[in-house]
């Protein structure tokens, strides 16, 4: 796996620079423009505390989510299709599982360092409160990514027909990126809605995220949520391991 | 013992009720150039992935260094080298990259690698090339530099699929040399192409494969002599005017569409004979027989189609 993983890191050499600078550029920009700009239009408090405050951690784990797909989808759709770096791969003593655990190694080492940079600029915003809240928000919205890229890869190394990941990026990550609990609570939508939301990954990162950031995790909620996740993850790493062989060792 | 031994292997995919590969046998000895002839679509990648521990057969057995590939495929591809048809370098790395972190993928360390993709790069001529990345290559120098590749781990055997398709005559004949180097180095050389000249260049040994099935083998000598005469006489005709001029000249002819193949141990006189009876031909060639004679032959085909 480690193998595997460093194929990606002799990649990443080449790109980690641009990656990083977009990776600090894009919470900046949504935190300046939304959080404060649009946010100075909401009245009063949102769940308590100034939009801001709200919006940053939800959107922290939005981010994470989003990446964790771009990379499990595209990344690995491509790298089974265009560029057959699988291929390559399982010709040598490596298996299907190894290389699909590289290749996450890899996507969850992205969506660290993008959480990580997104954490730094919310606490140049005054946002992060003390060095435990860093360590565990950064935690938990490294964890929001990894639980469904495993999911991601496992479908994605089955595709061949590029559009449908489109698709199911409008379709299905879009709007989970805005409704859940993200850029407003989950509360205000209607209450069938809000039963869906609540069954979906991203607003166990979001409240996640926004309890750790907030301080008013509970430990009940904060072990659901972490329960949920980690089985989303173990979930897709086990579907992965068949839909990678089935697909590599035809 | 032999290095690869097959016996009744086939090949079907999921969802397809014909087989890519439908029973074929051969044994491949240590040291050999081994090929497989045939078009598009006989078999032969099917064969070739089945070869590279990859791809399960459906049936039949399948014996590669001793072992059975389904329960030993890790240790076996450890032992191979593969060149792949599209050869799927890394376009993004550069030269050297490319060779180190497939030298990884096998366990050998960075430093070993350093080392040994200085001396695989001066085999497949690219030391000039190392710091380049693989967008900057040309074709010829892409499939040196995957023949490179796949001796990362010293294979005793060397699968390569179509090593030459798409590349120019120049190109060709740079790696016919590698190869033939790395024969007389005692790798054993297994691939495929659909080109008589590489097949008689570089074959030792060569099975025809058409549809799933091997349709004879043997050396390309071999192979000739079993099956066309020594020499051809190839003769155009004004279209519609080919099965005419079969029967007015008789004797072993094959009839293509765009000419008429005459098999003889002495063409000229065939020729000659043409003359008499009154033909005549757009162009006509006397030529050695070739592989491609012997396909038409057994299959009713060019290998072309």
């Amino acid at each position: 796996m480690i193998r595997a993983l460093t194929y990606w890191l002799f990649r990443y050499r080449r790109t980690w620079q641009g990656t990083v600078v977009v990776s600090v550029a894009n919470p900046l920009l949504f935190l300046l423009a939304i959080g404060a700009g649009l946010g100075s239009l909401v009245q009063g408090d949102v769940e308590g505390v100034p939009y801001l405050q709200f919006f940053a951690p939800g959107m922290l784990a939005a981010a994470a989510f989003q990446n964790a797909f771009i990379d499990a989808g595209f990344g690995v759709a491509t790298a089974r299709g265009r560029e057959r770096v699988y291929q390559t791969a399982v010709a040598t003593p490596l298996s299907p599982g190894e290389v699909m655990g590289g290749h996450l190694l890899f996507v969850a080492l992205r969506v660290f360092v993008g959480a990580l940079a997104f954490v730094v600029v919310m606490a140049c915003f005054g946002l992060v409160s003390s060095v435990s809240v860093f360590v565990t928000v950064l935690l938990a919205a490294t964890l929001t990514g990894i639980a469904p890229a495993a999911l991601v890869a496992a479908w994605a190394v089955t595709v061949t027909d590029f559009p449908r990941l489109n698709t199911v990026f409008r379709f299905v990550v879009m709007p989970m990126y805005l409704f859940s609990g993200t850029f407003f609570s989950v509360e205000q939508l209607p209450a069938a809605l809000q039963t869906i939301m609540y069954a979906l990954p991203l607003w166990h990162g979001a409240d996640l995220c926004r309890s750790l950031a907030l301080g008013t995790a509970t430990p009940g909620m904060t072990l659901l949520h972490v329960a949920y996740l980690g089985a989303m993850a173990v979930a897709g790493i086990l579907i992965g391991r068949v839909t990678f062989r089935k697909v590599l060792y035809v | 013992m032999a290095l690869i031994e097959a016996e009744g292997l086939e090949k079907r995919y999921p969802g397809t009720d014909f087989a890519a590969v439908a029973g074929i046998g051969f044994r491949v000895e240590r040291g050999e150039a081994f090929g497989f002839l045939g078009p598009n679509g006989a078999g032969k990648s099917s064969t070739m992935r089945m070869l590279a521990c990859v791809s399960q057969p459906s049936g039949g057995s399948l014996r590669i260094l001793g072992e059975d590939p389904v329960v030993h495929g890790r240790a076996l591809r450890a032992r191979l080298g593969v060149v792949p048809q599209d050869d799927a370098l890394d376009l993004q790395l550069t030269v050297r990259e490319n060779l180190i972190v497939y030298g990884l993928y096998f366990g050998l360390s960075l430093k070993r690698m350093r080392a040994k993709s200085a001396e695989l790069l001066e085999f497949a001529q690219l030391a000039d090339k190392a710091g380049e990345r693989v967008e900057h290559l040309s074709g010829g120098m892409r499939r040196r530099l995957t023949i490179a590749r796949s001796l990362v781990n010293d294979p005793e055997i060397l699968l390569l699929d179509e090593p030459t398709t798409g590349l120019d005559p120049q190109a060709r004949h740079i790696l016919w040399d590698r190869l033939f180097r790395l024969k007389s180095a005692g790798v054993t050389l297994i691939l495929t192409t659909h080109y008589m000249d590489e097949a008689e260049q570089l074959c030792d040994r060569l099975v025809i494969m058409d549809k799933g099935l091997i349709a004879d083998e043997g050396t390309p000598r071999e192979l000739i002599d079993r099956h066309v005469t020594r020499e051809v006489l190839e003769l155009r005709f004004p279209p519609g005017e080919q099965e005419q001029a079969a029967e007015k000249l008789g004797g072993d002819v094959e009839v293509l569409p765009d000419r008429l193949l005459c098999y003889a141990d002495d063409g000229d006189e065939v020729l000659t004979r043409v003359t008499e009876v009154g033909l005549r031909p757009l162009t006509a060639l006397v030529r050695r027989a070739t592989l491609e004679d012997v396909f038409l032959r057994l299959t009713g085909r060019s290998l072309t189609d």
